[in-house]
């Protein structure tokens, strides 16, 4: 049973708290209210954003071909406001404010403002959906001016990224009062400082987003009479990519969470998984230079340094990452005694349990899928041969959708017990959950790129085009493609609604979570009680790790040979002699 | 005199961290570095280069 206590903090400030019968924390009761809301938020914009994808996929699929051209843009554009930004950030504010109030066990940075931004996103949120909806704001998520919505879309964007700002500031503040109150020892612990890694990525994804959002919704009203087309794509994709890096870095931080709470896994080293942190703050924003590759007026000197040198210093940081995370997985697990063979750790692994079976793919699935494809879209030769098509979506879906959905869903089954007090009701579909929507999400990632390299350009509502003047035929591979994407576009729609309705139905109907049960409702894992690594700071203190050391020789195999198959096929676009 | 010992170890112990570690326990030089490198990098310098192509007449 948990216990609430009124406690006084520094400055007069009181703040209520009840004792996490897990893990013995102190959670504040302001922070757990303000996760469930964002979280709920975020659940809810999912589940919207979900049922337009599935449209699109439909439509997408030649045979079906499901709506019209006008509808297909309107509900394109739903798409990628409603998953592109909404979910993915409502969802991070949650997760920034549970690794900062929770995780450092202490009270939130002034709450109050973090309503007012909750009502913020929420007001934004609701205003852009409602204008794309009336079908005058069917510009799609890039928005690319000349194309001009009303300005209550520009506006509804602008409120958004305002609270979500704000949420940052919050977060940072509650670093300050950890750090004053000495709720931590030393430096903060890692999953923390993945969570700061994303609020500083998220400062500059907005700061540029209100650079040039605020101008063209002037723009939109009228004041302003010109935007210029490139000045505003360069500026725009600042924001626009970099908003996707928020959540590389929140996805990254929760594969390290999981482990932790689940097997108490200790990076390998604290240091080293810092300064990959490190060149994500950095380098990482550097990656919208590749939406540009193919613009004239930018010298290749910008082109090459921003993507051929800076993201290989990110890409580093994703090495080190996609290497300690297995690390410490196998090192944990052979603390935990499963020192059989090089895989016995990882056959031994809680696969049953959705919080686990979710992160793993989704580390492995934006890895494989997503990490190599980024590579390749990130360098300026090869990107010729792809750059928008099908691949980049395809590209996108394997890292926002393959990775960081299934990551952020992964974790919601360990909030619905922690934060929610709620046990998981079905938990057998919940065990499968998460396997339908990786799959789904992998065979969608997996077509569309495959559809781009056979040339399939993105956006496009008919690729027979049967009314244009001009034919071209794609090969038919290239709709078989698009086929299997819808496909796997109804799979995936299946792992996410039952994602939706196992979640909310545990929120209103599971069973209440107390001391006697909330090991248990944390699902099936190796060790009876609840780990600390995921509050503390410390390496696992091994490199004894066989079994990772050849899955990341694999990941490397994949990598080199995929990488230079497509120098091969750009040696074989233009004959030479 | 046990309390100047305890005072020496702990200082001493301040100075022994490392620069990266204070660097990274430094949230907001972080914040500082994570707005600024991309804000030259990226966004500056990209807008210099097409504010330089030659309006057309």
């Amino acid at each position: 049973m948990s216990v609430t206590t009124d406690t006084n903090i520094i400055g007069g400030v009181a703040a209520k708290f009840r004792t996490c019968p897990a893990t013995g924390l102190d959670i504040d009761l302001a922070a757990q209210r303000l996760i469930k809301a964002n979280a709920v938020a975020a659940i809810v914009f999912l589940a919207i954003g979900g049922l337009f994808g599935l449209l699109v996929a439909l439509t997408r699929w030649p045979a079906v071909h499901l709506l019209s051209s006008d509808m297909f843009y309107l509900v394109l554009t739903a798409h990628g406001l409603d998953v592109l930004l909404v979910w993915i950030i409502f969802f991070e504010i949650a997760v920034l404010y549970f690794a900062s109030a929770i995780l450092l066990n202490c009270r939130l940075a002034a709450p109050r403002i973090a309503w007012v931004a909750f009502g913020l996103m929420m007001a934004g949120a609701l205003l852009a959906n409602v204008t794309v909806l009336q079908g005058e704001a069917s510009v799609m998520f890039t928005s690319y001016v000349p194309l001009k919505a009303p300005p209550n879309f520009y506006l509804g964007l602008i409120l958004f990224a305002v609270g979500a700002l704000l949420g940052c500031f919050i977060f940072l503040g509650t670093l300050v009062i950890a750090k004053e109150e000495k709720t931590y020892e030393g430096s903060i612990p890692l999953v923390t400082f993945g969570a700061l890694t994303a609020c500083i990525i998220a400062v500059f994804t907005i700061a540029s987003g209100a650079i040039i959002l605020i101008p063209t919704w002037l723009w939109s009203l009228g004041y302003i009479s010109h935007i210029d087309t490139v000045m505003y794509k360069l500026v725009w994709w600042a924001m626009g990519h970099s908003s996707q890096q928020i959540n590389m870095a929140a996805q990254v931080a929760i594969w390290y969470a999981i482990p932790a709470i689940l097997l108490g896994a200790k990076p390998l080293s604290e240091k080293v998984s810092r300064a990959a942190f490190l060149m994500y703050i950095l380098f990482l924003q550097l990656a919208s230079a590749h939406h540009m590759l193919v613009e004239p007026g930018i010298s290749s000197e910008w082109k090459v340094f921003n993507t051929s040198y800076a993201i290989y210093l990110a890409v580093l940081g994703s090495m080190i990452h996609g290497m300690s995370i297995p690390g410490a997985i196998e090192a944990a697990q052979r603390r935990n005694g499963f020192t059989n063979g090089v895989f016995e750790w990882l056959r031994r692994a809680p696969w049953a349990n959705p919080a686990w079976a979710g992160m793993f793919l989704s580390l492995v699935m934006f890895g494989f899928l997503g990490g190599i494809s980024g590579v390749v879209l990130g360098t300026e030769q090869i990107n010729i041969m792809l750059h928008n098509t099908l691949y980049v979506p395809g590209h996108f879906h394997a890292t926002v959708v393959a990775g960081t959905t299934l990551a952020f869903m992964a974790i919601t089954y360990l909030l619905v017990p922690l934060i929610f007090q709620r046990e998981i009701i079905w938990p057998r579909l919940a065990k499968w959950q998460p396997y339908l929507f990786g799959l789904g999400a992998a065979g969608i990632s997996l077509f569309m790129m495959g559809a781009g390299t056979l040339g399939v350009s993105r956006r496009h509502w008919d690729i027979t085009f049967s009314d244009a003047t001009l034919s071209f035929d794609y090969p038919p591979a290239a709709f078989l493609m698009l086929g299997l994407n819808g496909m796997s576009g109804i799979l995936a729609a299946i792992g996410g609604g039952l994602f939706v309705v196992i979640i909310v139905a545990s929120v209103l109907f599971g069973k209440k979570v107390d001391a006697s049960n909330i090991v248990a409702a944390l699902g099936p894992k190796p060790q009876k009680q609840m780990s600390d690594a995921v509050t503390s700071y410390g390496s696992a203190g091994t490199f004894h790790l066989p079994g990772t050391y050849i899955l990341v020789s694999i990941f490397f195999t994949a990598f080199v040979l995929y990488y230079f198959v497509n120098w091969k096929y750009l040696s074989e676009l233009w004959q030479m002699g | 005199m046990a309390k100047a010992k305890t005072e020496t170890a702990e200082a001493v112990e301040s100075v022994r961290i490392p620069p990266m570690q204070r660097l990274l326990d430094n949230h907001f030089l972080l914040l500082f570095l994570g707005v600024v490198v991309p804000t030259v990098l990226y966004l500056l310098w990209g807008v210099m280069e097409l504010s330089q192509i030659p309006i057309a007449e």
